[in-house]
């Protein structure tokens, strides 16, 4: 497939999608789109994972299908499912008719009867297709197993009607948070990307692409504030997510220039947890005034 | 380069970065379609091919730039000619100063090659010269130069402390930017000496879960602590998982008939009643004397990290006395915890030398009450006693209370009984001593007990 030209030009298409991108970023999915393979996304939560594949979709006009996996997702809920009670229905209809068991039972497996999942609708779409299988590292071990084939040969079987082969390869993106390893067998057959924090330089133009009312200097304030934050050790260091909500919710107080005393009130939107407001103020020697508690 | 990039390869499997035949074949194709010349994407291309986590990215890099490093820059090569002549240390100092200040990450690689040009460089009478980074940072102290940002940061009476902060932040995190670039010239040098194979056995570090707790450096323990949480979590979720899975218990006909109804009355799907899991109980026994202090930290750590999977976890430390610690890890922050703890938990009674008879004769009759059919206990450290009393009669009655007692032991099996270690003595009453090295050890061994 070509459907990017070479690694700059995808950079470029990403960003008209307010996409910012790097160099490996758009490397990993132009050659994902060259060698027809599935990209494996891993990172910390809020760093653009799923944001990436729906970037994607944009950028080349794309539709997009989504799983969104969780513990105990299965065949019938990803893949395809029989219309149990349609076929039924159809069963007990064909009462009083002269029909050889073998005339039913070609009728109740037919496409009337399929209920098409995410998985199986990507497969048969004949338009330009993402698909992005959503937090992947939620699924039970098994799932795993079920993706193989579809992975690396973009086809699935469905035994009542055989193969279903992809009339186009359609680009599949998998998110993991990492909570668990997964496969050898699912990270061999994908193109591997980690998306870590942003540095400054990148950090400080993605805020001013999703906030761009924001003063440049307030912006070059906030990133690098977040940055020593990000280097402490803490339960939940924040994330892109969480510093463009701080950008924002600073642009509503119409604050111009932060001080100590804007970061002490504030600090609470970009950490989730008590002990961390308490470490990084430690850190930052803005002590929690008393009066807030 | 079929064959550099077959030595790579070879190179990355000894670091311990298991790259497939098919992942190799990918590589290939993948090069086939970024520009020769690019070697950003060049290096993209290999590693979202061949290394699939991202731990081993740092193992992947250092290979990288001693197998395909770029070629020194013409400048570079000047001044490495140039550096047979003296080279004025206060000038670069100088130099060096100002960049820092400035921030500009090439002037700042610039510099640092020509420090290892200049300054890291030994004659060898058989004609070799190779390089090394402590003459470097003998020549280039990077304390000093620190001290000396700091003191110029404090003459900025502008800044507010909140700036003074995020700027000290900022340098260190130049200083450590320039420490590294060092790290990486040497390395390139002495690739390019010896050959890339021979630099490449000694510049990997293993991985944070191969590193050996006893042993590690400053840098590694700070890897460690980075890396204990993730580890936890991936641990808590398998083990829920596998407790989920073995809770099919009977037959529940009555929602069986329900559930039916959807598929008219004929019972498709069969449902089961859930068996109410049986979480076990944890008593850790901790020695966190000098010796063994980095192991017992970790793996309390580690153990809180998945407190879930346990109705209760009760922690007691000790040197020559013991003491619970256990509500110090109530407040959610387990890392933050063990330090704490260290500073605060009343251990030593009399000289600071590890006592375990002492020790685990105060546990039995202080909490030895409260131990029940489904506690576990765990003991760790290295049973070295200093010649004292080994009360090992204690180990056997928890035995007899507990449901079971381990021993894990930091030293390597060979070491044990040596010296004033009375392992064995132990061992003997308990249902195993099993060493634990590192990470990796103790996480197959907390998912075999659990």
């Amino acid at each position: 497939m070509n459907r990017f030209a070479s690694p700059p030009e995808v950079v470029e298409r990403l960003r008209v999608g307010d996409y910012l991108s790097d160099e490996s970023i758009a490397t990993v999915v132009f050659l994902a789109d060259r060698l027809g393979k599935p990209v494996l996304v891993e990172g910390p939560a809020g760093t653009g994972k799923t944001e990436l594949a729906k970037s994607v979709a944009r950028a080349l006009d794309a539709h997009l299908i989504r799983l969104q996996c969780y513990e105990g997702v299965d065949e019938a809920k990803a893949l395809y499912e029989w219309n149990y009670k349609k076929q039924l229905l159809r069963i007990q209809a064909e009462q009083g008719h002269e029909q050889t068991w073998e005339q039913v039972e070609t009728n109740i497996f037919s496409e009337d009867f399929l209920l098409e999942r995410p998985l199986l609708a990507a497969i048969r779409a004949s338009g330009p297709t993402v698909l992005l299988i959503d937090e992947i590292d939620k699924t039970d071990f098994e799932f795993e197993g079920l993706l193989l084939e579809l992975l690396s040969d973009f086809q699935v079987t469905i035994p009542e009607m055989g193969t279903v082969v992809a009339q186009q390869i359609p680009f599949v993106f998998l998110t993991s948070n990492n909570t668990r390893e997964l496969s050898e067998a699912l990270k061999r057959r994908c193109l591997y990307l980690y998306l870590d924090y942003p540095d400054l330089e990148r950090e400080k133009a993605i805020v001013l692409a999703r906030v761009p009312e924001l003063p440049e200097m307030l912006a070059d304030q906030i990133v690098r504030l977040v940055r020593s934050i990000r280097a402490m050790e803490l339960k939940k260091a924040p994330s892109i997510a969480e510093t463009l909500d701080w950008a924002r919710t600073l642009l509503h107080l119409g604050v111009t220039e932060m001080d100590e005393d804007t970061a002490r009130r504030t600090l609470t939107v970009l950490l989730k947890y008590q002990t961390d407001v308490e470490k990084v103020a430690g850190h930052l020697k803005i002590a929690p005034n008393p009066r807030d508690n | 380069m079929l064959a550099r990039l077959l030595d790579f390869t070879h190179a990355l499997r000894r670091a311990g970065v298991p790259v497939a035949a098919s992942e190799n074949i990918d590589a290939l194709r993948a090069l086939g379609h970024v520009p020769f010349d690019d070697r950003d994407a060049f290096r993209a291309a290999l590693a979202t091919t061949m290394v699939k986590n991202e731990a081993h990215r740092t193992a992947f890099d250092t290979l990288f730039e001693l197998y395909f490093g770029a070629a020194p820059t013409p400048e570079a090569t000047d001044s490495r000619d140039s550096s047979e002549g003296p080279v004025d240390q206060e000038q670069y100092l100088e130099d060096l100063f100002r960049m820092l200040l400035s921030g500009d990450a090439s002037g700042l690689r610039d510099l640092a090659r020509r420090a290892v040009a200049a300054f890291g460089r030994v004659d060898m009478p058989q004609g070799g010269s190779p390089y090394f980074q402590y003459r470097v940072f003998r020549a280039v102290d990077l304390d000093a130069m620190m001290r000396r940002l700091m003191e110029e940061l404090a003459q900025r009476s502008d800044l507010s402390a909140l700036e003074q902060q995020l700027w000290r932040d900022e340098f260190e995190a130049r200083v450590r930017g320039f420490r590294e670039e060092v790290d990486a010239e040497v390395r390139r040098r002495l690739a390019e000496h010896r050959g890339p194979e021979a630099v490449a056995r000694h510049s990997v570090r293993p991985l944070p879960e191969d590193l050996e707790f006893v042993r590690a450096t400053r840098d590694e323990i700070a890897q460690l602590r980075r890396a204990i949480r993730p580890l936890a979590r991936k641990l808590a979720t398998r083990l829920a998982m596998r407790r989920k899975h073995a809770r099919r218990g009977r037959l529940d006909v009555r929602k069986t008939v329900r559930h039916s109804l959807s598929t008219g009355g004929v019972p498709f799907d069969t449902r089961y009643r859930h068996r109410t899991p049986h979480k076990p109980e944890l008593f850790l026994l901790c020695d966190i004397s000098g010796s063994v202090s980095a192991f017992a930290r970790f793996t309390l750590m580690f153990v809180h990290g998945f407190q879930s999977q346990f109705s209760r976890v009760r922690s007691f430390v000790f040197v020559d006395t013991l003491d619970e610690v256990t509500h110090f890890f109530e407040n959610e922050d387990f890392v933050a915890a063990v330090d704490r703890m260290q500073a605060e938990a009343n251990v030593v009674w009399l000289d600071g030398h590890s006592d375990y008879g002492t020790s685990l004769r105060r546990f039995w009759e202080q909490y030895g009450g409260s131990l029940g059919p489904r506690a576990s206990v765990l003991i760790l450290g290295d049973a070295r006693n200093n010649y004292r009393s080994s009360e090992a009669w204690v180990v056997k009655s928890l035995k007899q209370k507990a449901r079971r007692v381990f021993w894990l032991n930091p030293e390597p099996v060979r070491y044990w009984d040596t010296g004033d270690s009375i392992a064995s003595e132990y061992a003997r009453y308990a249902d195993g001593m099993i060493e634990v090295r590192n990470l990796r050890q103790l996480e197959e061994f907390i998912g075999r007990v659990v």
